[in-house]
C-alpha cells in the first residue's frame, strides 16, 4: 500500500473557510427552489424535516398508548380509541417513519458524497419519490378524516375486511408509499455501481454505502409484494372476490404469508442501513480500521438475500405445519448468526484504537448495548417451543422495540449527530448531547425491559386492558418512556437552537476519513466537491490519510469549541 | 391466581412447561452470558483505549483470525443447539396422545364457549380434569382469535375456516387466565377466560351440574347463559350504559331503531335480536353484536325468558 494521499490536495474553498462561500444551503434561497430541487443534499433534508414530524407525531401517540396503560382499566381513553391510536403509532413508525428514515435522509444526504459523485444517478426520481411519499402521507391523514382505523399495523384478514373505509385509504396509502422506496432503492443501486470517484473499488467503499447497497436490493424485491398484497385487500373488498376473506371463500392464513413475505424483509430494510452507520461511527470515533471489513460488507449483502427465506417464523402458532415451522426457525438462526457477528466485529474495532466518546459514539455504543439484547431476545423467540409462549405477547413488543428503536433509531440518532455538522454547517452542544443519549438510554431500558418480563409473564400485546398482577411492571414502562420523551425533546431542542446559535463546524470536526469529510466543506458546496475525488486508499485507513493527520494537512479540520483539533500533525511514526 | 413462578415466567402448571422453562432458562442465561462479554468487552476497551490527545495516530491492527473462526463457531453450535431441543418439545407440543379427553372450543367477538362430550356447555369458563391430557378443538366463529393460557406454555390461533387444535395435561389444581392473543377489534383485551383445573372427582361432578342444564327452569338457564355467553360483557340489567343497550326493563316497550322506524321488543324481535342482530340495529348503539345462531332452541328461549324478567 502506498502513503500517498487519498486526495490530490484539498479543496480550495476549505482554505478559505466556507465564510461566504455558495454553500448548498444558501445558493439559492426561495421555497420554489427547494420544492423543486434536484440536489439529493436538499432533498435528504426535506426528507429529514418530514420524517421528523411523523416520528413526533406517532411517538406521541406511543405516550398515549402508555398512559392508558398506566392502570388496568379505562385510565383515559376507551377501548376503541386505544385501538386505533396503537394501530396507528404502529403503521405510522413503521411504513412512514422506520422504512424510509435512514435511506432517505442520511442515505440520500451521504451516499454521493461517500462516493465522491455529484448527485445520485436519477436526481429527478429522487425528488419523485419525496412526492410519492407525501402522496401516501395525505392518505393516510384522509383515511383518519373518513373514518378510523383499529386493524393494527398488520392488517390481519377477516377483521380488517369488516372495518370501516378507511382502511382501503390505508392500504392504498402505503401502496403508494410503497413505491417511494423503490424509487430510492433503484436510484442508490444505480448510483452505486455507476458513480463512484476514481480508484473508488469495491472494497474501499465505506460500509454505510456497502448497507444501503444491501437495502435497496431489499427494497426493490420486497416492496412490490405488500404493494400487491394491499392492492388485494382492496380489491377483495371492492369487488367482493374471495381471496383473505373466508366469508368469500378466501383464506386468512395467505394473507399472513404475504403479509410476512414483505415485512420480515422490511426489517433488513429497517437494520442494515444502522448497521452501516455504525460501522462509520465505531471506526471514525475509534480511529481504527474496522475489524472484518469484508465480513460485514458481504454478510449485509448475504442477510438481504436470506432474510426472504424467513417470513414464516411470525407464523408459528397460526396453524402452518410443523414441518414448515421448524424449516423456518432454523433459516432464522442461520441469518441471526451474521448479524451477531458483526456486534463482536465492532466491538474488536476499539482495540488498539483511540476511543473519543463524543455524543455519536455513545449513541454507537447503546446501539451495541441495545441491539445485542434485541438480537438474544430474537433468538429466544426463535426457537420454537418457547415462541409458543411468547408470541403475541409484549416479550415481541420488547423485541421488536430493542432492534427497531433500540437499533434503527439509536444509529439514526448517532448519525445525525454524527452528519449534522456536515448537513448544516453548525455545532450543537456537545455537553447536551451527552446528557440526551444518556436520558435516551436509561429512558428506553425503563420502558421495553419491563414489556421483556410482562410478555414472558404472559401479558398478550394489543391489549387496551389487563389483570391486576400486571400493574406494576406497566407503570415502570410508562415512567421510563416519559423519561425517554424528555431525552428525545432535549436533541429536538439543542439541535433546533444550534441552527441559529451553534458554532460554525469545521470540514472534520472528528477527524474521519471518508470523502464527504476530507473533500468536502461544512455544509457542501452545491456541486458536492469543487474537483473530483480521487480515491488511493480504504475508508478507514486512518494511517493513510495524510490529509487529515498529515504534514500537509491545511489545518481547515482544526478546532471549533466542541471539537477541539483533532487535525495536528501526528506525534507517532506514520504506521 | 397466585403468582408462584419465577421472575420471568409465571408457575406452571402443565406437563410441558417444564421443558418449555428449561429452555427458556438455558437460552436466557446463555444471553446473559454473552451480554456480559459484549457489555464488559465494550467498556474495557473503551477505557482502555480512551483517546489520550486529539493526535492520537493508532496503528492499524491485524485480525486475529482465530478470534473470528471462534466467534463464529461457538454461537452457530449455540444456536444448532437451542434450536434441536426447540424443535423437539415442539413437536411433543403438537402431538396430542391418543387417549386425550377431547372439549370442542368456539371463539367469537368477544368470548369463549366450552362443549363437552356429555352435552354440558360453559361460556369463559374451561373446567378441565388434572393429570389427563386434555385436547382441545378450536374454530372460530367470525375473525382469528388465539387461545393462550400462560401457565400451560400454549397457545393456538383460531380460525373461522378450518379447524384448529391445541393439547395439554395440566398437573396442578387451580385456576389460570386464558387469554385471547391474536388482536379481534374492541373488546379483545376483555375476551379473557378462566381455566379450572380441577380433580377428576370434581371434575365429573361439575360436569354433571353442568349437563343438568335440561331440567333447569328458562329463567334461570338465561341467568346461567348471560354470563357464560358474556352478553354480561355488553349488556347491563341494572340499566347502565354499555357496549349494547341494557335489558332492564325493555320487553314489550317500543324500541327506536337506527333506520328511523321503531318496533315492539316482543319474543320474537328479541330472538331475532340474538340470532341476527344486525337485521334490526337499534338507534345510537354501533352495529358490534356477534350473532349467537349457534345456540340451541332451547338456550335462546331461556335467553328471551331472562331478558323478560329484567
Ligand atoms: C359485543 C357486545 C355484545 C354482546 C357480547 C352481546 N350483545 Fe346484544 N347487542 C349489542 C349491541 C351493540 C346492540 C345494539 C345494536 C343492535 O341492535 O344490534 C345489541 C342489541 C341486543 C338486543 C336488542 C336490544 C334492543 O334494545 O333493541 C338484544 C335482545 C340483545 N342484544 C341480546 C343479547 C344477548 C342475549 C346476548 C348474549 C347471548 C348479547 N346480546 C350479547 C352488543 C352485544
Ligand atoms: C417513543 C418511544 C416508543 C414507545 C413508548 C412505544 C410504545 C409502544 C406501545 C406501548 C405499543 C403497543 C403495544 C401493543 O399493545 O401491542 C407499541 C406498538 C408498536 N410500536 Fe412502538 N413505541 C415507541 C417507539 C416506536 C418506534 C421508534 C417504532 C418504529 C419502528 C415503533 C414501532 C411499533 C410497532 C410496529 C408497534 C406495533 C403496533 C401494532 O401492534 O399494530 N415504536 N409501541
Ligand atoms: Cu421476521
Ligand atoms: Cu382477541
Amino acid at each position: 500500500m502506498s502513503s500517498a494521499t487519498a486526495a490530490q490536495g484539498s479543496p480550495a474553498a476549505s482554505k478559505a473557510g466556507n465564510q461566504g462561500a455558495s454553500t448548498y444551503l444558501n445558493h439559492k434561497k426561495t421555497i420554489r427552489s427547494w420544492l423543486l430541487t434536484l440536489d439529493h443534499k436538499r432533498i435528504g433534508v426535506l426528507y429529514a424535516v418530514t420524517l421528523a414530524t411523523v416520528f413526533l407525531l406517532a411517538g406521541l401517540l406511543a405516550l398515549a398508548v402508555r398512559a392508558e396503560l398506566f392502570m388496568p382499566g379505562e385510565t383515559i381513553m376507551s377501548n376503541d380509541a386505544y385501538n386505533q391510536t396503537f394501530t396507528m403509532h404502529g403503521i405510522m413508525m413503521v411504513f412512514l417513519f422506520i422504512v424510509p428514515s435512514i435511506p432517505a435522509i442520511l442515505g440520500n444526504f451521504v451516499l454521493p458524497m461517500q462516493l465522491g459523485a455529484k448527485d445520485v444517478a436519477f436526481p429527478r426520481l429522487n425528488l419523485a419519490s419525496w412526492y410519492v411519499y407525501m402522496i401516501g402521507g395525505a392518505l393516510v391523514v384522509t383515511a383518519l378524516l373518513v373514518g378510523s382505523v383499529d386493524t393494527g399495523w398488520t392488517f390481519y384478514t377477516p377483521y380488517s375486511s369488516s372495518g370501516s373505509v378507511s382502511v382501503l385509504y390505508m392500504t392504498l396509502a402505503i401502496f403508494i408509499a410503497g413505491f417511494s422506496s423503490i424509487f430510492t432503492g433503484i436510484n442508490f443501486i444505480v448510483t452505486i455501481h455507476k458513480m463512484r470517484a476514481p480508484g473508488l473499488t469495491w472494497n474501499r467503499l465505506p460500509l454505510f454505502v456497502w448497507g444501503l447497497y444491501a437495502t435497496s436490493i431489499v427494497m426493490v424485491l420486497a416492496t412490490p409484494v405488500i404493494g400487491i398484497t394491499m392492492l388485494l385487500l382492496f380489491l377483495e373488498r371492492i369487488l367482493q372476490i374471495g381471496i383473505f376473506d373466508p366469508a368469500l371463500g378466501g383464506d386468512p392464513i395467505l394473507f399472513q404469508h404475504f403479509f410476512w413475505f414483505y415485512s420480515h424483509p422490511a426489517v433488513y430494510i429497517m437494520i442494515l442501513p444502522a448497521f452501516g452507520i455504525i460501522s462509520e461511527l465505531m471506526t471514525a470515533f475509534s480511529r481504527q480500521r474496522i475489524f472484518g471489513y469484508k465480513a460485514i460488507a458481504l454478510s449485509s449483502v448475504a442477510i438481504a438475500l436470506l432474510g426472504f427465506l424467513v417470513w414464516g417464523h411470525h407464523m408459528f402458532v397460526s396453524g402452518q405445519s410443523a414441518i414448515s415451522g421448524i424449516v423456518f426457525s432454523l433459516i432464522t438462526y442461520l441469518i441471526g448468526i451474521p448479524s451477531g457477528i458483526k456486534i463482536f466485529n465492532w466491538v474488536a474495532t476499539m482495540y488498539k484504537g483511540s476511543v473519543w466518546l463524543q455524543t455519536p459514539m455513545l449513541y454507537a455504543l447503546s446501539f451495541l448495548f441495545l441491539f445485542t439484547i434485541g438480537g438474544l431476545t430474537g433468538i429466544m423467540v426463535g426457537v420454537l417451543a418457547v415462541d409458543v409462549h411468547l408470541h403475541d405477547t409484549y416479550f415481541v413488543v420488547g423485541h421488536f422495540h430493542y432492534v427497531m428503536m433500540g437499533g434503527t433509531v439509536i444509529a439514526l440518532l448517532g448519525g445525525m449527530h454524527y452528519w449534522w455538522p456536515k448537513i448544516t454547517g453548525k455545532m450543537y452542544n456537545e455537553t447536551l448531547g451527552k446528557i440526551a443519549a444518556i436520558l435516551i438510554f436509561i429512558g428506553f431500558n425503563t420502558t421495553f425491559f419491563p414489556q421483556l418480563i410482562l410478555g414472558a409473564q404472559g401479558m398478550p400485546r394489543r391489549y387496551a386492558n389487563y389483570v391486576e398482577e400486571f400493574t406494576f411492571l406497566h407503570q415502570v414502562s410508562t415512567i421510563g418512556s416519559l423519561v425517554l420523551a424528555a431525552g428525545l425533546f432535549l436533541v429536538l431542542g439543542y439541535m433546533v437552537y444550534s441552527l441559529f446559535r451553534g458554532q460554525k463546524a469545521a470540514s472534520n470536526p472528528w477527524g474521519a476519513a471518508t470523502l464527504e469529510w476530507t473533500m468536502a466543506t461544512s455544509p457542501p458546496d452545491p456541486h458536492n466537491f469543487t474537483r473530483t475525488p480521487i480515491v488511493t486508499r480504504g475508508p478507514y485507513d486512518f494511517h493513510l490519510a495524510d490529509e487529515v493527520f498529515g504534514p500537509q494537512h491545511t489545518g481547515d479540520g482544526a478546532g471549533d469549541g466542541a471539537a477541539p483539533e483533532p487535525a495536528v500533525p501526528r506525534k507517532t511514526e506514520t504506521a | 391466581m397466585g403468582n408462584n413462578g419465577t421472575v420471568w415466567l409465571p408457575e406452571g402448571a402443565s406437563t410441558i412447561a417444564a421443558d418449555i422453562d428449561w429452555l427458556f432458562y438455558f437460552v436466557y442465561w446463555t444471553s446473559a452470558l454473552i451480554m456480559l462479554l459484549v457489555v464488559g468487552g465494550m467498556v474495557y476497551l473503551a477505557y482502555k483505549y480512551r483517546r489520550r490527545d486529539a493526535s492520537d495516530a493508532p496503528r492499524p491492527v491485524k485480525e486475529s483470525k482465530l478470534l473470528e473462526i471462534s466467534w463464529v463457531v461457538i454461537p452457530t453450535i449455540l444456536v444448532l443447539l437451542v434450536f434441536t431441543w426447540g424443535f423437539q418439545s415442539y413437536l411433543k407440543m403438537n402431538v396430542a396422545p391418543p387417549n386425550a379427553y377431547e372439549i370442542q372450543a368456539t371463539a367469537f367477538s368477544w368470548g369463549w364457549s366450552f362443549d363437552y362430550p356429555n352435552g354440558a356447555s360453559a361460556g369463559n369458563e374451561l373446567h378441565v380434569p388434572v393429570d389427563r391430557p386434555v385436547k382441545i378443538n378450536m374454530s372460530s366463529e367470525d375473525v382469528l382469535h388465539s387461545f393462550f393460557i400462560p401457565a400451560f406454555r400454549v397457545k393456538q390461533d383460531v380460525l373461522p375456516d378450518r379447524y384448529s387444535s391445541v393439547w395439554f395435561e395440566a398437573n396442578q389444581e387451580g385456576e389460570y387466565h386464558l387469554f385471547c392473543s391474536e388482536y379481534c377489534g374492541t373488546q379483545h383485551s376483555e375476551m379473557v377466560a378462566t381455566v379450572f383445573v380441577k380433580s377428576q372427582s370434581d371434575f365429573n361432578a361439575w360436569l354433571d351440574e353442568a349437563s343438568a342444564g335440561e331440567d333447569l327452569p328458562l329463567p334461570e338457564l338465561g341467568e346461567r347463559l348471560y354470563t357464560q355467553q358474556s352478553c354480561n360483557q355488553c349488556h347491563s340489567i341494572d340499566g347502565s350504559q354499555k357496549v349494547g343497550p341494557s335489558f332492564q326493563g325493555i320487553y314489550d316497550q317500543e324500541r327506536p331503531l337506527a333506520s328511523g322506524e321503531a318496533v315492539v321488543a316482543d319474543d320474537n324481535y328479541l330472538r331475532e335480536s340474538i340470532i341476527e342482530p344486525n337485521a334490526k340495529i337499534a338507534e345510537g348503539y354501533p352495529a358490534a353484536m356477534p350473532s349467537y345462531a349457534r345456540l340451541s332452541e332451547r338456550e335462546i328461549n331461556a335467553l328471551v325468558a331472562f331478558i323478560k324478567e329484567q
